[in-house]
């Protein structure tokens, strides 16, 4: 029998007559009816819910669980967000608080955030495709889906798409926004935030139009080959330089520089530093009490950085500056940079003698090296001049002849959502977006050596903190309606006016406090300090700031201010800084008779425990936190304590003064004990 | 004659079984045994969610009259997406083995487990467990370094001194779980909002409800709850009919 045979016989099995044929049609068609039914029932999905129906059996509240549970396909479709999510359908507990033991996904209860998942859905923070309806398809990145589910270390991201402020709850977001001005990133990259403003840098990277009268050309050299070897602290990232580069860019810069003073110093200064221990030692001294700590490290014995960070560190300063420059620049930082965030101390000859002595003995012989460069030539100059274009010095710094590049590197506003497909990842890189952002941070010349991005020394914190930031960049953040957008309020242009505004941009009072709007973080914010302290302590605090609060460690330095300087800004500060809340020396409620000052020592004593942050009696109360108070009635006015007592974020948001909402009897009760405080200050300088 | 061929391709077969399985990094061998391994830093360390922990975790791995050993195979395993890097290797010259621990996505305590081997290949480890917190419990963490720390940690750091030993009534540490499991939410709650004198307490704790927002106060509960040591267990719902 052949193969047609054999077919034949089949055929006339099958459909030989009418009613087999009739038969076989109907089993086939059966069939095919049953594929769709069967397809149904093994879906993934409903896997789920069956095992959640399980999981649920057995417990003491499973009538109410099983009774709120809604079996079939569920979706969460908001129009307005572009959300139609179905992860509802096997994420069945999301809302169900009372599962909080179970770790089993996908029947956790979402844990508590600020926001209401019915109002916003699951894909705007948790990324992935929402309509899919199998694990692999709304979790993975698949052929026709980019996105995967964002992991949970860089969450705070998804806030970053509305959220352009500082929240207390995404601290690592906001490190990361951070970095991004502080490290010089946005100086390079633009990146504009979903409501169209570019981000700025923080970072103060300074003019090199005169460098050559503040440096030599061996400390560029050293710094170029490796900034963190002068200062750990640096922001300036390592270029990988060849030592011919180093050479010829080191070249250039001494070759460009100008004299910044024009026809000398307006005023002598000393050329060189007395060069004696004892000297040294003075200086030391000097260098405390005019708390240049506050904002200046420098490494102790033990190689630990000790001070602030809104200035460079000076572990090694001694090793940079030539001694003209910086005699001139501890006279008046602003002859030679108009920018600086460096106060102008009215120092005398003498103590700037002392001053420079103690910062030229800040050396390190290890840096420099021994290497002494020739005198450069001409086409080594021309070659460092091209160099300083290629790799975009200018972009951070002023260099004469160069003009600031415009997008230098790439714009990555929205480098949270690039397609995988357009990205070349290094070997060994895995194949996520996160993955790739953090290679290309903590490494950029593993993607090619030809690349300009220069190595960040960063820790991994650090990274993660960037990697969250950049990841906040979406397409969705900028589609997003804009009214759920929290924007971020930028400083103000506030500046102070007149003689006494002159003044305090001299001091740069505004690199610490905060007027109006702008200003530093470092100290208090000012901008009702006319209502709060008396005028004739003001003087004398301007003249010398003793410290009021004990455990306090940036401390305000002393500017050696002379008698007219300081009534000029009490004066000011006196008029100008009050609330219009209420008046200062006007009849108040404030004001009461003396017979309440009993009372009040029983309520800040007992009702109301003030000794556990502040210190009265020196000899009895500790309280560390808040300023001490023996000299309150000489120092506040009486009615700014009264309301302080009632609500001190109102006068001062931020303070750690809590607001009491005090009534008016305790409240005048405590006014009048505190103002009864008059002790005398305490003798000589600033206590260390 | 077919019996010896089936042998030939038996063996062969086996050996590129074998051979298979060292393929990728080579593991380091131990040069040494140790009898015990100790925890030396890094334990209960409280970081976000799938984030890497601030401090690296570090162990020792000492012989039986308790002098560290070097070159000791330590290995870290975890449960629950715990990453390491690396998640293994040898003991340095002090004994030490440092690794970099990334917590997984779901917030709740994680126990990670180093194990090393003695001589005779009998196994000793040491638990260590860590913390990871969710948005609600990160917020805590926050508003605690803020409005809370200085008086609950009677540590200081360089940055911040701490008032704690100023105090009469010494504040429990927010770790405290002996002392803070057995209070019910609602009381601590009351205790934050109110502040101590009003709870028969001391006045010391002063009352922040209308410093902070109730939001912000359940954080912080939720913040203590999420490291309180030993772990803080919830009573869950009762049910009459129960």
């Amino acid at each position: 029998m052949n193969l047609r045979q054999k077919i034949g016989a089949a055929w006339r099995l099958l459909f030989g007559e009418s009613a087999r044929a009739f038969g076989t049609l109907s089993v086939v068609l059966l069939a095919l009816l049953a594929i769709v039914p069967a397809k149904d029932h093994f879906r993934e999905w409903l896997r789920y819910q069956k095992q959640y129906l399980g999981l649920v059996r057995g417990r003491s509240d499973a009538t109410s669980l099983t009774r709120r549970f809604q079996g079939g396909l569920q979706q969460t479709w908001l129009p307005a967000l572009d959300v139609v999510d179905r992860c509802t359908t096997c994420h069945a507990a999301l809302k169900e608080a009372t599962l909080i033991d179970v770790k089993q996904q996908p029947f956790r209860p979402h844990p508590a955030i600020p926001h209401n998942l019915t109002e916003f859905g699951c894909v705007i923070c948790h990324r992935g495709q929402g309509a899919a309806t199998s694990v692999e398809e709304a979790h993975r990145s698949t052929k026709s889906w980019e996105e995967p589910i964002l992991p949970a270390r860089y969450m705070e991201a998804s806030c970053g798409q509305c959220h352009l402020d500082r929240l207390t709850g995404t601290p690592l977001l906001n490190q990361g926004r951070r970095t991004l001005a502080q490290y010089g990133c946005v100086r390079c990259h633009v990146i504009r935030t979903p409501d169209g403003i570019a981000m700025t840098g923080a970072d103060d990277p300074p003019s090199l139009e005169h460098i050559a009268e503040k440096t030599s050309r061996e400390w560029i050299a050293a710094w170029l080959k490796n900034p963190q070897a002068y200062a750990g602290s640096a922001t300036m990232p390592n270029f990988q330089l060849p030592d011919e580069d180093i050479r010829d860019i080191s070249a250039f810069l001494i070759a460009q520089s100008t004299p910044y003073l024009k026809g000398g110093s307006p005023v002598p200064v000393p050329t060189a530093a007395p060069d004696d221990a004892a000297a040294v030692q003075q200086g030391a001294s000097l260098y405390g009490e005019s708390f240049c700590a506050s904002c200046h490290a420098t490494q102790n014995a033990a190689g630990t950085l000790v001070g602030g960070t809104l200035g460079p560190e000076l572990t090694r300063v001694g090793s940079k500056v030539k001694p003209a420059w910086l005699a001139e620049w501890l006279r008046d930082p602003k002859t030679y940079d108009p920018e600086t965030a460096m106060p102008h101390y009215r120092l005398d000859a003498k103590q700037l003698g002392l001053l420079m002595g103690f910062l030229e003995s800040k050396t390190d012989s290890d840096f420099l090296g021994s290497a002494h460069p020739d005198a450069p030539t001409k086409p080594q100059i021309e070659h460092g001049q091209k160099l300083v274009i290629e790799r975009g010095c200018a972009a951070c710094h002023e260099i004469n002849g160069i003009k600031r590049p415009d997008d230098f590197a790439p714009e990555l506003t929205l480098v949270g959502s690039r397609p995988l497909a357009k990205i070349l990842f290094a070997p060994g890189v895995p194949h996520t977006l996160a993955d790739y952002i953090g290679a290309k941070i903590r490494q950029p010349r593993s993607f090619g050596n030809s690349l300009k991005m220069p190595q960040y020394t960063l820790a991994p914190q650090q990274v993660d903190a960037l990697e969250t930031a950049l990841l906040a960049q979406t397409e969705r953040a900028q589609t997003l309606p804009a009214s759920l957008r929290v924007v971020a309020q930028g400083p103000s242009n506030y500046r102070a006016a007149g003689k006494a505004g002159q003044l305090m941009d001299d001091m740069r009072c505004l690199s610490c406090h905060a007027i109006n709007g702008r200003g530093g973080v470092m100290a208090p914010e000012l901008t009702w300090e006319g209502s709060s302290v008396q005028r004739t302590w003001l003087v004398n605090f301007l003249k010398n700031p003793n410290t009021l609060r004990p455990a306090l460690i940036r401390r305000m330095p002393k500017f050696y201010m002379t008698d007219a300087e300081a009534n000029t800004l009490a004066d000011y500060i006196a008029t100008v800084y009050q609330t219009p809340d209420f008046d200062r020396d006007g009849p108040d409620a404030a004001h009461a008779g003396s017979s309440d000052v009993e009372h009040g020592k029983e309520l800040f004593y007992g009702k109301y425990a003030c000794q556990s942050c502040h210190i009265v009696d020196p000899d009895k109360d500790k309280g560390y936190i808040g300023p001490t108070l023996t000299q309150a009635g000489v120092r506040l006015n009486a009615a700014w304590v009264f309301h302080w007592l009632k609500n001190a974020q109102s006068l001062r948001p931020g303070t750690l003064e809590l607001v009491w909402k005090m009534s008016d009897d305790d409240a005048r009760a405590i006014t009048a004990f505190l103002m009864a405080q008059k002790a005398a200050p305490p003798k000589g300088g600033p206590q260390k | 004659m077919s019996r010896t061929w089936l042998s030939i391709v038996a063996t062969v077969a086996l050996t590129s079984a074998c051979a298979r399985r060292p393929a990728g990094p080579a593991e380091p061998q131990p040069k040494a045994f140790g009898a015990a391994v100790v925890s030396v830093s890094g334990e209960k360390q409280a970081a976000g969610v799938g984030a890497q922990l601030d401090q690296p975790v570090v162990v020792q791995v000492n012989d039986a009259k308790g002098t560290a050993v070097a070159g000791a195979l330590v290995r870290f395993t975890g449960a629950g997406g715990v990453g390491f890097q690396p998640d293994h290797g040898l003991t340095g010259a002090d004994g030490q083995f440092t690794t970099n621990v990334g917590l997984g996505s779901a917030s709740g305590w994680y126990r990670i487990v180093a194990t090393t081997q003695d001589s005779t290949g009998k196994a000793a480890e040491v638990q260590i467990d860590e913390v990871a917190l969710g948005y609600q419990e990160r917020l805590g963490q926050k508003l605690n370094e803020i409005h809370c720390i200085r008086c609950h940690d009677s540590e200081s750091t360089a940055e911040r001194v701490s008032n704690h030993d100023n105090l009469e009534a010494k504040p429990h540490a927010f770790t405290d779980g002996a002392i803070l499991n057995p209070m019910s939410d609602a009381a601590l709650i009351a205790m934050i909002g109110h502040g101590g004198a009003a709870l028969n307490k001391s006045a010391e704790m002063p009352p922040y409800a209308n410093t902070l927002t109730r939001v912000e106060i359940e954080a912080l509960v939720a913040y203590l709850r999420a490291v309180a040591d030993p772990p803080y267990r919830p009573q869950g719902i009762f049910y009459a009919s129960n």
